[in-house]
């Protein structure tokens, strides 16, 4: 079933999720450093979230009645601030100075200091709790928003997420959508080695959660998915998302050494420059 | 004192929409009244200290306060990450409501002592914590706990404690109370070991011991300790709580940094796991921290 899904990944990119990625390039490029892989397996979820789902405000970030998005892993920011950049909430250059001394926007997100973030996250397993806790309070407030909480695959090793699971079902909060950046690969290496969550659809069925599962990179399909919520009343809900680790750089995908790098130089960026170039 | 902050949580919740109960497993009946008159602000969320930070960081921030009560040592050193990011990082209104700080669950052994809380949460920045001395000074706490401006951490005695607290003398978080001014010494104690301070200093009437209450551990009233202490020879502290990282660390670095170099007996439960089991004041006795004890010590540094 992982490899269906490695195979429908493997589809044209368009011209969006091109020039986002060339932002988190920049990103890189200024920091000199950042979460390569986990990043751009990302871009498309954050992309279609923004673009299609969330009910924001780029020039009222604070707007009470907004849509609520927890970027749990939090070492994939630089897909959130591109996206964010792109929509308006800061300047697109803003994304050069990242990591830099007196930054807006650092190695992970982090909320009031970076228009647009929800919440400081990066010690992993913190997102889906918080989401529970804010779509109770949307509940309890009378509010229309919703709330979305993208965890990574290794993320769910943690405990803490599987308590804030069962919360989130006992609570019945149908304004809560969970969802997994589901790459295969953590720090180490194959999440399938390093500790298996299969099978995970079923985990998060048996937590009360209606699951559905899509291919991470297609951008119709998350638009279907995730333009028909909640996928069951009275449920919380859950979309698994198929991706690859370092989408868009022949090089990058699938190479748990791209997770992270410390040191990126001029020869490195423009590798990823020419290789984005010709990306599917 | 846990029956009184817990009524006052009910209390407050009348007064002010954006009170929350947020306990994890606790006793039965618990709170029962304020369940059934504003169920939709009184939760029970399980045995799952860590997701409860993280939903009650959440909900604060879209503007509510809530009020957390379990155990001591799993309000702290379950969830401490889950504090530092989601409470402090944030700045949030959260009120940890601490059941058995110190060696008050002494029957239970060692997993449930709390006697490292303060020095667990003393480093995060934003938190305040507060130890109060008795039911009364508990309520007065909890009614000031509703306009605090960020996360604080509320320890709990063991209940039935002995009121030493008075009402003229007021309360304000981060404001000590010197119960009893000093002369040649001054006793600095926090939690129920300020009803210990006032005994011991019974004993040590003839040498003029005085009694600073510091029942706000952080921020701490440096101003309020340099004041108290300023004729004094000897500065005591004295706690419920290992001698590392507490009241007694928390005094000697305010005295160092305002250059105030005098001498300073730390008084507080050694670097090692408690044994025995027994009761609260069985396991102070122990430790050395029972007036008559104090006392002695007190003695024995004046003459050394």
């Amino acid at each position: 079933m992982i490899e269906n899904w490695k195979r429908e990944a493997r589809r044209p990119m368009d011209a969006r999720s091109r020039y986002l990625r060339s932002l988190v390039i920049d990103a890189l490029e200024g920091g000199g450093r950042g979460h390569v892989g986990s990043t751009l397996s990302l871009i498309e979820i954050v992309r279609v979230l923004y673009d299609d789902v969330l009910r924001v405000r780029p020039d009222d970030p604070a707007w009470p009645d907004r849509d609520r998005f927890i970027l749990s892993k939090g070492h994939g920011c630089l897909a959130l601030y591109a996206v964010l950049a792109d929509k308006g909430f800061f300047p697109v250059e803003a994304l050069k100075e990242q990591c830099r001394p007196g930054a807006m926007l650092g190695g992970h997100p982090q909320r009031g200091h970076t228009p647009g973030v929800e919440a400081s996250t990066g010690a992993l397993g913190h997102g889906l709790a918080l989401g529970v806790g804010m779509a109770l309070a949307a509940r309890l407030q009378r509010r229309p928003s919703r709330t979305f909480v993208v965890m990574g695959d290794g993320e769910l090793d943690e405990g803490s997420v599987w308590e804030a699971a069962m919360a989130a079902s006992k609570h019945r909060l149908d304004n809560l959508v969970a969802l997994v950046d589901y790459n295969k690969l953590q720090s180490y290496g194959s999440v399938a080695e390093v500790l298996d969550l299969e099978p995970l659809a079923d985990k998060w069925r048996s937590f009360g959660f209606a699951v559905a599962e899509v291919d991470g990179h297609d951008v119709n399909g998350l638009r279907n998915r995730l333009t028909a919520l909640p996928f069951e009343s009275g449920r919380p809900s859950m979309l698994i998302c198929h991706t690859v680790k370092g989408k868009g750089l022949d090089f990058a995908e699938g190479q748990a050494l791209w997770h992270h790098k410390a040191r990126i130089e001029a020869p490195d960026v423009a590798r990823m420059r020419q290789a984005l170039e010709t990306a599917r | 004192m846990r029956q009184t902050a817990l009524a006052m949580v009910h209390e407050l919740a009348r007064r002010d929409p954006r009170v929350l109960f947020i306990g994890s497993d606790l006793s039965p009946g618990v709170l029962k009244g304020m369940k059934e008159e504003m169920p939709e602000r009184f939760f029970m969320e399980g045995v799952s200290e860590a997701y409860v930070i993280g939903m009650a960081a959440g909900m604060a921030m879209d503007g509510f306060i809530p009020y957390i009560n379990t155990i001591a040592t799993f309000l702290t050193r379950r969830c401490l990450e889950q504090i530092c990011i989601d409470a402090c990082l944030e700045n949030l209104p959260l009120r940890l409501i601490a059941s058995g700080g110190g060696l008050v669950y002494a029957p239970l052994g060692p997993t449930h002592l709390a006697t490292d809380d303060i020095a667990l949460l003393r480093p995060l920045p934003n938190m305040a914590i507060v130890a109060p001395s008795d039911a009364e000074e508990m309520r007065r706490l909890m009614e000031a706990s509703l306009t605090w401006d960020g996360p604080l951490y509320i320890r709990l005695g063991k209940g039935g404690d002995p009121v030493v607290s008075r009402a003229d003398a007021g309360f304000a978080i981060g404001r000590a109370i010197l119960m009893r001014p000093a002369n040649r010494v001054l006793i600095v104690s926090t939690g129920v070991m300020t009803s210990r301070a006032l005994a011991a200093a019974d004993l040590l009437d003839t040498i003029g011991c005085g009694v600073l209450h510091m029942h706000t551990i952080k921020p701490l009233d440096t101003e309020g300790l340099l004041t108290a202490a300023a004729g004094a020879e000897l500065v005591v502290t004295l706690e419920e709580h290992t001698r590392i990282g507490g009241l007694g660390s928390a005094v000697v670095e305010a005295l160092s940094d305002a250059g105030c170099l005098k001498p300073v007996l730390r008084l507080g439960l050694p670097d090692r796991f408690p044994e025995g089991y027994g009761s609260q004041d069985h396991l102070l006795e122990l430790a050395g921290l029972q007036p008559p004890q104090v006392a002695d010590a007190i003695h024995k540094a004046l003459n050394r």
